[in-house]
């Protein structure tokens, strides 16, 4: 076990410095001068150098990328050249909305999905397998940008129980917060609940034909004792992969969806920064990203050793 | 495509609500605005949305503009100019305090003009000031601008949002604790969502109406619509979706208002890319361009315009008809040009609405007297890198947005090659022309210059789109500096 976590956690560093180069490089070659987007063109020339000057972006490549790799271990992650705050803070107010929104939106979909999937796997081929299996198919179909519109005119504009978009901020309460944040995570779980549902149906029934739940039910267990004790158990280990890569789209997803419910979370600030080209706070952004992408896969591979001994005993899971 | 769904939704939710009545004490304002500000410091940098926040709300200036662009006194209760119009000594208000308790006083003003002057200056419009020479404090309450060269525009110029009155203690923290002395004091920044204000109770002058006001930032037009519709924000000066403002105008809760603004929008060109410089080629593409079905396919909004000028203003001049619509003539000129089969070029785009569905417009007029051209999209950073530094382009769509910035013809660089000696001259003349007739007829002559030279092709103004609930009174209907001044803003009672 401790072989595999410091093998894992060396992959870890180093996708991380892959991807620090490789984003460092692709926000140096993507054309746009920050100083010329905050100055607009009315700027004079000695305006802009001045500016640069005071952005650090008259330094030598190699230097910055240095400083800004060497930052980001010591805890100085540079201040946004737009916002003129430090990167943290932003970063800090933002992982306020957004954390609690990708959570949402996770509880959400699994809770929504796991048990239709079972549900539809244990009724294979009736009516309401079909059912099931339609409203999964629109759910995947259904763009999540088009089904907050749906949800905001049903029940902000029409109904006015829950505010068109914004975030009251958790100072205001829970209540209020949690309220803004619940049409976005519904909109951010429909199209992930219809995958996971899709995913957990066919993976019950192909363990439903393993030589184990035949066995199982040859020692007297029933179709359902069977499907419950053996089948889901096992049915799992696809379905929390699909989760794991999930949490990635999810991230994709709240840029989106924040920007549809306007919500001030880090999919907004990354769309804000790279459109003004706030290179620090992209440059950490996707970083931070790229962490919590590698970190959730990390702990799906020890979820496997958690549902499966075998992959235990075997070290390495694959 | 996108567009047509949302209007079929709007529609369909459109039915009217239990109409929300404002009650006769409310005294705060929710305004809607699309793009948030980066930061609040207007001398710093130049996003339209630092000054739709804090414009002659937080921040004042020795003078400031008025809804109908003319120029009013502010911080500057007065001034004198002397004969050879070298001297303006300003007399500063009574009483006025920023929003930290200090007063402000005449070495406030040589701060804030030293600062937007000096060698490493961060000020977006550091050309505003470039006539100054030195600015001395006589008194407290006076202050002395001396001039290199005559400028008929520095009152203009000092009604700027970069050119508002900051204090020397707290500039430094203005991007985010804007510190002003205007009737309107910062209360707190959610940032991403919005922004708050509350009354300033020792305002210098007539205190505003309103108690809080908080700007929400809503950077989805369909959203912005639905946010309008169920009453989150109370006004969008802005509004961002033209398609669905027939929804609002048939809906009794709301006024909506077609205002004018700065925005010259045009088809910007290359004057040095072959072909674009022949005179003959620019000339066939002015008649070839239908500006009411380019205006009619972006909603109906906006007003035809002939030359770089902002038709509100007195000394515009109507050259519209100069080059009218005639695709028959513009193929008989790029026939004399060498071009009887037209030719190729792009046509860069940025993001907004009037580039991106007025260029498709545009590509099918051209197409049809023999010009092809490929549309490509960009995004403004784009934009600004490739088109407007590098100058690397054929033809963008554009709306140059700054008041009176015809001047930007006579500049030595500029993204539209336009190197015209005489034209430089006539700028030269104007800066150093206080008369207001002399000003005006160099204007009209300046305007004309262009449009014989067909720089650019002329498209319309940009309408000022504002929508907002009908008991609202005070806003602005015209945007002659990108602004929401809401001093004279209040409830019907």
């Amino acid at each position: 076990m401790s072989v595999f976590l410091a093998k894992r956690g060396l992959a870890l560093l180093v996708t991380l410095l892959v991807a620090s180069i490789i984003v460092f490089l692709v926000m140096e070659v993507l054309p746009g001068d920050p100083a010329l987007i905050i100055l607009g063109t009315g700027a004079q020339d000695d305006t802009l150098a001045a500016l640069r000057q005071q952005l650090g972006l008259d330094q030598p490549l190699f230097t910055r990328y240095l400083d800004w790799v060497g930052g980001l271990f010591t805890g100085q992650w540079g201040d946004s050249y737009t916002y003129g705050k430090p990167v943290m803070t932003l970063i800090g107010e933002r992982v306020l909305v957004s954390l609690p929104l990708a959570s949402m939106a996770i509880v959400l979909s699994t809770v929504i999905a796991l048990p239709m999937g079972v549900a539809a796997a244990a009724r294979h081929g009736r009516a309401s397998d079909t059912a099931i299996m339609g409203f999964v198919q629109l759910g995947v179909a259904v763009p999540n940008f088009w089904f907050a519109m749906l949800l905001i005119l049903l029940f902000a504009v029409n109904l006015g129980w829950v505010p068109a978009g914004g975030f009251a901020g958790w100072e205001e309460g829970a209540g209020p917060a949690l309220a803004s944040l619940l049409l976005p995570a519904i909109a951010l779980a429909l199209p992930q609940a219809a995958i996971l549902a899709r995913v957990t149906r066919s993976s019950v029934l192909e363990v439903m034909k393993e030589d184990y739940v035949r066995t199982a039910r040859a020692k007297g267990l029933t179709r359902s004792q069977a499907l419950w004790r053996h089948g889901v158990r096992n049915a799992l280990i696809p379905v929390v992969t699909i989760m794991g890569l999930q949490f990635s789209f999810l991230l994709a997803g709240t840029i989106i969806i924040e920007n549809v419910f306007y919500l001030p979370g880090l999919g907004r600030l990354m769309f804000q920064a790279i459109a003004q080209r706030d290179l620090v706070v992209v440059k950490d952004l996707v970083i931070l990203l790229a962490a919590a992408v590698i970190l959730v896969n990390f702990l799906v591979d020890l979820s496997y050793a958690l549902l499966d001994p075998r992959l235990r005993l075997g070290g390495d899971g694959h | 495509m996108k567009s047509v769904w949302k209007i079929g939704l709007l529609l369909a939710a459109g039915i009217t609500l239990g109409a929300a009545q404002a009650s006769a004490a409310k005294d705060s304002l929710t305004m809607g605005m699309v793009l948030e500000p980066p930061h609040l410091d207007p001398t710093a940098g130049a996003a339209a949305a630092i000054d739709e926040v804090v414009y002659a709300n937080i921040f004042e200036g020795l003078t400031r503009i008025n809804q109908n662009g003319e120029v009013l006194p502010a911080l500057a209760k007065s001034w004198d100019i002397s004969d050879d119009g070298l001297t303006y000594t300003f007399h500063l208000v009574e009483g006025a305090k920023f929003h930290d308790g200090s007063p402000f006083e005449a070495e406030d003003v040589v701060f804030s003009l030293k600062r937007a002057m000096a060698e490493d200056s961060v000020n977006a419009q550091k050309q505003l000031f470039s006539a100054i020479d030195t600015v001395e404090a006589k008194d407290p309450k006076t202050v002395v601008v001396s001039l290199k060269q005559p400028a008929g525009n520095l009152l203009f110029n000092l009604g700027w949002g970069d050119a508002v009155m900051v204090e020397a203690a707290s500039a430094d923290g203005n991007k985010q604790t804007p510190i002003g002395t205007g009737p309107f004091k910062f209360d707190r920044w959610l940032s991403g969502d919005r922004v708050e204000l509350s009354a300033n109770p020792d305002y210098w002058g007539e205190p505003a109406a309103l108690k809080s006001v908080t700007f929400k930032f809503i950077p989805d037009p369909a959203a912005a619509a639905a946010a309008m519709l169920s009453g989150d924000v109370d006004a969008f000066a802005n509004f961002p979706a033209p398609e669905l403002v027939p929804q609002f105008e048939s809906d009794p809760r709301f006024a909506v208002v077609v205002g004018s603004t700065e925005g010259e929008t045009i088809l910007s060109t290359n004057n040095t890319a072959a072909p674009f410089d022949n005179l003959q080629v620019r000339q066939a593409m002015a008649h070839a361009l239908d500006r009411q079905s380019i205006i009619d396919g972006l909603f109906g909004y906006g007003k035809p315009i002939g030359t770089h000028f902002a038709p509100h203003h007195p000394a515009y001049v109507d050259l519209v008809e100069r080059y009218p619509y005639d695709p028959e003539k513009a193929k008989a000129l790029l026939a004399e040009a060498g071009y009887p089969d037209g030719f190729e070029a792009t046509l860069k785009l940025p993001p907004p609405p009037y580039a991106r569905r007025g260029g498709e417009i545009i590509a099918a007029q051209l197409a049809d007297v023999g010009i092809k051209v490929e549309l490509i999209p960009v995004e403004w950073a784009q934009w600004l890198d490739q088109v407007f530094r590098n100058t690397d382009y054929d033809l963008t769509i554009v709306s140059h947005t700054e008041p009176m910035d015809i001047g930007i013809y006579g500049r030595d660089t500029y993204y539209f090659n336009y190197d015209k000696p005489e034209f430089k001259a006539l700028v030269a003349d104007l800066n150093a022309t206080t008369d207001q007739d002399k000003r005006y007829a160099l204007l009209r002559q300046m305007q004309e210059m262009i449009t014989e030279d067909a720089v650019n092709g002329y498209l319309f103004q940009l309408a000022k789109l504002g929508i907002w609930d009908k008991n609202l009174e005070g806003l602005w209907h015209n945007s002659p500096v990108q602004a929401n001044d809401l001093t004279g803003v209040h409830w019907k009672q």
